[in-house]
């Protein structure tokens, strides 16, 4: 099987980010992690060529420094990676997907591609529908269960209310992953070491003729959450505090 | 003046109450025409409700090419042609599991920009605010194509009636299925449970909860509160609780109106999924436990004795 992961190098998401200017954060002093749901997508990859033999090709748009996210998915088994190398710290998911989609393309015959359900930093939850629209292929997201048999995919994932929702789904096609899924595999060292020696093709938005006027999205303000400032602490024992709660809850702050 | 779409989503054939945030969205942008389209369930009985948050239109949609409920893309699609017909400036929902997924195939076929997981939208800048870095930012996104598509965040709107007169229509859009995905199986679990990122209240146990079957002190009183339970990533770990009901990063985002937590440290991961909560109340045994820095009541104390006693009073003052 020839098998594409798209995996986003992202801020950890235990990292402090600061805000620098109207809309960048200061990438240099955070520390950066492959997208925790693009593992599982990773994984998948890998554990279906283990069975079936063929190639885990992962592709990256990012900065040149996301090059660690790609060797991250190598040393958990994948064998090449691509990555698109931009010069913006946030590109809109329309042009995200469309270099992904060329990249793969550039690449091979992809028989699935998986993802991430989404990326923890900008969470915008579309980059995989719109891969799957740009290369006319059928798309299912927040897959936990996975069944693949002739030329067809069965997945399983759940539609809130406690209810879950079986769809089937012909081969190619794109699958964004979440937990629950696998349980992504921890790299021994001589894996880690093997993946620095595995090849990784570099490309831009325009060797790939993808262009930047496309984007019908932009970040123009960032800004820090406001935090809060720490709790109004109840006193007296519990059956005075818990009466006191459900007055403010009633009373004051008027939720319940 | 604009016409905006809302897409309503609805449960055993119900409206569920978590749209009419969104209706107050929309009516919050001055004067407009609010359409509601409808996938499912019935136009005829969902009027009076959405009326009653402003709703001029209530169009049950179906497609002439198939059935609806079998195929995400079919539904796309036919919200596509429900935006052409409509002539809609705006299509907001809910960026429920279904809500998330048909908006980001609708935007992905119609090539529009889609802002999904919004707090606040402001159709007139065409602006809208959401949660970045696991809610530790707010980004301002400007989105520049012909229709705004946003999802907004459940709950992240409080809703206010604003009554109107509202017509029924159906409109039958004139696509065929793609026949890319088909749904084979609708499985409900656990019934009658209050959906974790839609629910107005939660009651969240962490990993001194200790068993599954503890889970039940906290269901009482979220029940009593007309809310459900959570868990942490720790109690999930430890078997206590299925994944269905982590809160957090790697599990559901939620912004209930009130959200209490029962033994949470006050992780930076759990915190990334409920942190946009209206109220936050910790119990905790440990004084210095992070979680009173970062809630807006605190009480000191073990969860077992706490919480029985929060539910008798939740009972005697009903
Ligand atoms: C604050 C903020 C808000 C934004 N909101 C919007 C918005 O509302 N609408 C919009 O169109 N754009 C938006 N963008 C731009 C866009 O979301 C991202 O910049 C873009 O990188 C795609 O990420 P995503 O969050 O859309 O990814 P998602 O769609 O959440 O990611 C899904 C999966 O796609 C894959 N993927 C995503 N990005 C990459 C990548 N660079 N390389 C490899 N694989 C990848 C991963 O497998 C990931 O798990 C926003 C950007 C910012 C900074
Ligand atoms: C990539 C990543 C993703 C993650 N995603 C998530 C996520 O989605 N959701 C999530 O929750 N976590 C997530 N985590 C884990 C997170 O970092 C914490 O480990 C976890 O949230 C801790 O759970 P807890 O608060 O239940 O347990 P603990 O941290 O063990 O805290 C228990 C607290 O309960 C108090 N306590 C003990 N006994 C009692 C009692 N009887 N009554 C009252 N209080 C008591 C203790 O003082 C303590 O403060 C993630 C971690 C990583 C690295």
């Amino acid at each position: 099987m020839q098998i594409y992961v798209c995996a986003k190098h992202v801020p950890d998401t235990a990292a402090n980010i600061k805000v620098v200017g109207e809309n960048g954060f200061d990438d240099a002093g955070c520390k950066f992690i492959a997208n925790p749901y693009d593992e599982y997508a990773v994984e998948q990859a890998v554990q279906l060529v283990e069975k079936n033999g063929g190639e885990v090709v992962v592709v990256t748009v990012g900065k040149a420094a996301a090059a660690a996210t790609i060797r991250a998915a190598m040393a958990m088994g994948a064998h090449r990676g691509i990555l698109v190398t931009i010069a913006n710290q946030f590109l809109d998911s329309q042009t995200t997907a469309r270099a992904l989609a060329a990249a793969i393309q550039q690449d091979g015959k992809p028989d699935i591609i998986f993802t991430g359900k989404g990326a923890v930093d900008s969470e915008g939850f579309q980059t995989l529908y719109r891969l799957a629209a740009a290369m006319e292929l059928p798309v299912v997201n927040e897959i936990n269960r996975l069944e693949i048999a002739d030329g067809k995919a069965t997945v399983g994932h759940e539609i809130g209310g406690g209810a879950r929702e079986v769809l089937e789904v012909a081969l190619p096609c794109v699958l964004g992953t979440t937990k629950g899924l696998n349980e992504p595999r921890y790299p021994k060292f001589p894996d880690i070491m093997k993946a620095k020696k595995k090849p990784i093709k570099e490309m831009t938005l325009a060797d790939l003729g993808v262009s930047l006027d496309g984007a019908q999205s932009e970040l123009v303000k960032l800004e820090k959450v406001p935090e809060r400032t720490g709790a109004k602490m109840l006193g007296g024992d519990v059956r005075q505090a818990m009466e006191e709660l459900v007055r403010i809850l009633k009373e004051e702050e008027k939720v319940i | 003046m604009a016409t905006i779409g809302i897409l309503i989503e609805t449960e055993d054939g119900n409206v569920k109450d978590t749209n009419f945030g969104v209706l107050t969205a929309a009516r919050s942008q001055g004067d407009g025409t609010i359409v509601a389209l409808m996938l499912d369930g019935s136009a005829d009985g969902a009027k009076a409700v959405l009326e009653k948050y402003g709703a001029n239109k209530v169009v049950q949609v179906s497609a002439a090419g198939g059935d609806l409920s079998t195929s995400p893309d079919l539904k796309a699609r036919a919200l596509a042609a429900a935006i052409d017909n409509y002539s809609l400036d705006a299509l907001l929902g809910m960026a429920s599991a279904q809500g998330r997924d048909i908006f980001a195939r609708l935007a992905a076929s119609m090539d529009l920009p889609l802002a999904s997981d919004c707090m606040a939208v402001d159709l007139a800048a065409k602006t809208v605010k959401k949660s970045h870095f696991s809610g530790k930012t707010f980004a301002t996104v400007k989105m520049s194509g012909p229709v705004v598509l946003c999802a907004l965040r459940p709950n992240a709107i409080e809703a206010v009636e604003a009554p109107a007169d509202a017509a029924v229509e159906s409109f039958a859009a004139p696509v065929e299925d793609p026949c890319l995905v088909k749904v084979v199986d609708v499985k409900k679990e656990a019934a009658d449970t209050v959906d974790l990122t839609e629910a107005g209240v939660i009651v969240t146990g962490g990993r001194p909860i200790a068993s599954a079957d503890n889970y039940k002190i906290l269901a009482e009183c979220a029940r009593l509160l007309g809310g459900t339970i959570g868990a942490s990533r720790a109690a999930v770990d430890a078997g206590f609780a299925p994944h269905a009901m982590q809160v957090g990063q790697t599990g559901k985002t939620v912004s209930p109106r009130l959200y209490i937590g029962c033994g949470l440290s006050g992780s930076v991961q759990h915190f990334a999924g409920m942190k946009t909560s209206k109220v936050i109340v910790a119990f905790n045994t440990d004084k210095d436990a992070p979680i009173f820095e970062k809630c807006d009541y605190g009480f000191v104390g073990d969860l077992f004795d706490i919480v029985p006693v929060l539910t008798e009073v939740l009972k005697e003052k009903r």
